[in-house]
């Protein structure tokens, strides 16, 4: 016991003085601190309350747009990741392959070109799509953009969820096996409640990228944050739009960030000592 | 004593002709979009060219100054002007009033008038604000023509795109019941394959002076006065000297400068 404790490597004893590391790190630090005074002091000294009062409620729609997209892109690439996370842990070559090649090419290549090739792309095949009735559909741009962040996100999404089921051992299922539990209900009540605590953070990660992302759709007509932000640039040519989206966006993921850990702390509580 | 003196005068006054020299052959960087046929665009192979462009060219041969193009999307334009990427845009940049307190202007060096472009099946019959009422309009955002579409229209829907091809493929695919642009573009555009859906509505009328400006400027730092004199000279002697028209029949079938001012 006391064997043990002695073993516990400890941290080295502070340093005295102002070593050269130390020093470049105050440097830093100070650097750092002034940036953010700057930027901080920029915005005091460039307040102007009439941009404010002309842009908020514009900026504030624009976050309700960014919002709902992330949240129904999520929502419906969460969905669609569990047929193609099956897929890539299928035995069956045909079922794995099609799941890999969906996983490679929406990882593969920009969110940006997806964008465009549903937007532009599919806005050139009108005449097939209304025949089949869908163009009603593409003909809005924030549903083509719900649909090309949908199918990107779910790629990444079944990726975190297949690496997650792996990562639970093998025994958890011949465990349940032996007690004559069916797959099915191995995977609902042994293998995932232990892997979605893996799958968290990625999961998260995964939130708080699209949340970025979403700026994208800006480009393709959609008001969002962005989108309005580019618009008030536009109007009045102050860069104050710019930084006030960013300082939006800064907030939002940190929201994000904070939440998922209190989820984390929730639900790792017996793994807690 | 003296002839050190007078050897280390000699060399200052020679780099002083040098830094003379230097300055006159100093080369004007010219901003454009290269996104607007037939005013700039570029060519698959890279190249800038149209009126803009040629326009350009004649002015700087005209002031005997050396000049580069450089390429820059439309929405950052003017921040790229401020931050020194170049000293001039030659854009087609209509001469608005929200634009001259960021930046000086010229005179105009040309001015054509906005028109809306419509598909060929197209019900619409007018261009007033009641003729568009619920239609979806789609314009290139930070253009006069945006600015006019979003003030009059607004029992429309007016979308933003970042520049015209992408406007002109959305009338294209129907997306969009009607454009507003610049009716040489939109003339250009109706012309080539890709154009051929669809046709020119009419022009609003009238066009404010307020929100259209007096027209096509070429834009400065704010306070480069000497650069905007040398400039409106420029302007006046092309005008004069017949290279203007020269080049304004390459690319139109009337006088695009309009009024004289």
């Amino acid at each position: 016991m006391s064997a043990t404790a002695a073993m516990v490597e400890r941290p080295p004893p502070r340093t005295r003085g102002w070593p050269r590391p130390r020093i470049v790190g105050y440097a830093l630090v100070c650097l750092w601190i002034a940036f953010g005074l700057g930027i901080v002091g920029y915005l005091v000294f460039a307040w102007n309350p009439a941009f404010f009062a002309k842009y908020a409620p514009a900026y504030l729609r624009g976050l309700g747009v960014t919002l709902s997209l992330v949240a129904i892109s999520m929502v419906l690439g969460a969905v669609l990741s569990m047929p193609v996370a099956y897929g890539r842990m299928s035995r069956n070559r045909i079922l794995s392959g099609l799941a890999y090649c969906y996983v490679y090419f929406f990882r593969g290549t920009p969110l940006l070109v997806q964008t465009f090739l549903v937007y532009y792309g599919l806005g050139s095949f009108r005449p097939e799509l209304q025949m089949i009735g869908l163009w009603d559909f593409f003909k809005d741009a924030f549903n083509c953009g719900v649909f090309a962040f949908a199918l990107n996100t779910a790629a990444y999404q079944a990726e975190i969820l297949r690496g997650a089921i792996e990562s639970v051992h093998r025994g958890q299922w011949e465990g349940a096996a032996s007690l004559g539990l069916h797959k099915l209900q191995t995977l609902r009540k042994i293998i995932l409640p232990q892997a979605l605590i893996v799958a968290l953070r990625p999961y998260g990660n995964e939130l708080i990228l699209m949340v970025k992302a979403s700026a994208i759709v800006a480009i393709i007509t959609v008001y969002d944050l962005m989108g309005n932000a580019k618009l008030a640039f536009a109007n009045s040519f102050d860069i104050q739009a710019y930084i006030w989206v960013a300082l939006v966006y800064l907030v939002m993921v940190e929201l994000l960030r904070h939440a998922i850990e209190w989820i984390e702390r929730r639900i790792t509580i017996h793994l807690k000592r | 004593m003296r002839i050190a003196l007078r050897i280390a005068l000699a060399a200052s006054a020679a780099l002083l002709t040098l830094g003379v020299a230097q300055a006159q052959e100093k080369t004007l960087r010219i901003g454009t979009e290269g996104a607007y046929p037939p005013f700039n665009n570029l060519t698959s192979d890279g190249k800038l060219v149209g009126f803009d462009i040629d326009i350009a060219q004649a002015l700087c041969d005209q002031m005997k100054v050396k000049c580069t193009f450089v390429a820059q999307d439309w929405d950052g334009i003017i921040p790229a002007l401020q931050a020194g990427k170049f000293d001039a845009i030659v854009a087609s940049m209509s001469i608005t009033p929200e634009r001259k307190e960021k930046v000086d202007f010229t005179h105009k060096y040309y001015n054509t008038p906005s028109a809306l472009a419509v598909p060929k099946d197209s019900t619409l019959k007018g261009v007033t604000k009641a003729d568009l009422a619920g239609k979806t309009i789609g314009v290139a955002t930070t253009t006069t023509h945006f600015n006019y579409a979003s003030k009059t229209y607004t029992d429309s829907t007016v979308k933003g795109y970042p520049s015209s091809p992408e406007e002109q493929a959305d009338l294209a695919n129907g997306r969009l019941d009607a454009i507003e642009d610049d009716i040489v573009v939109l003339q250009q555009w109706l012309d080539s394959p890709d154009g051929a859906c669809c046709k020119i509505l009419g022009q609003p009328s009238p066009q404010p002076v307020e929100i259209f400006g007096p027209g096509a400027g070429i834009a400065v730092r704010k306070g480069e006065t000497d650069l905007v004199n040398k400039l409106n000279e420029a302007i006046d002697a092309i005008r004069a000297n017949g290279k203007y028209k020269e080049i304004n029949d390459k690319y139109f079938k009337f006088d695009v400068f309009g009024a004289e001012s």
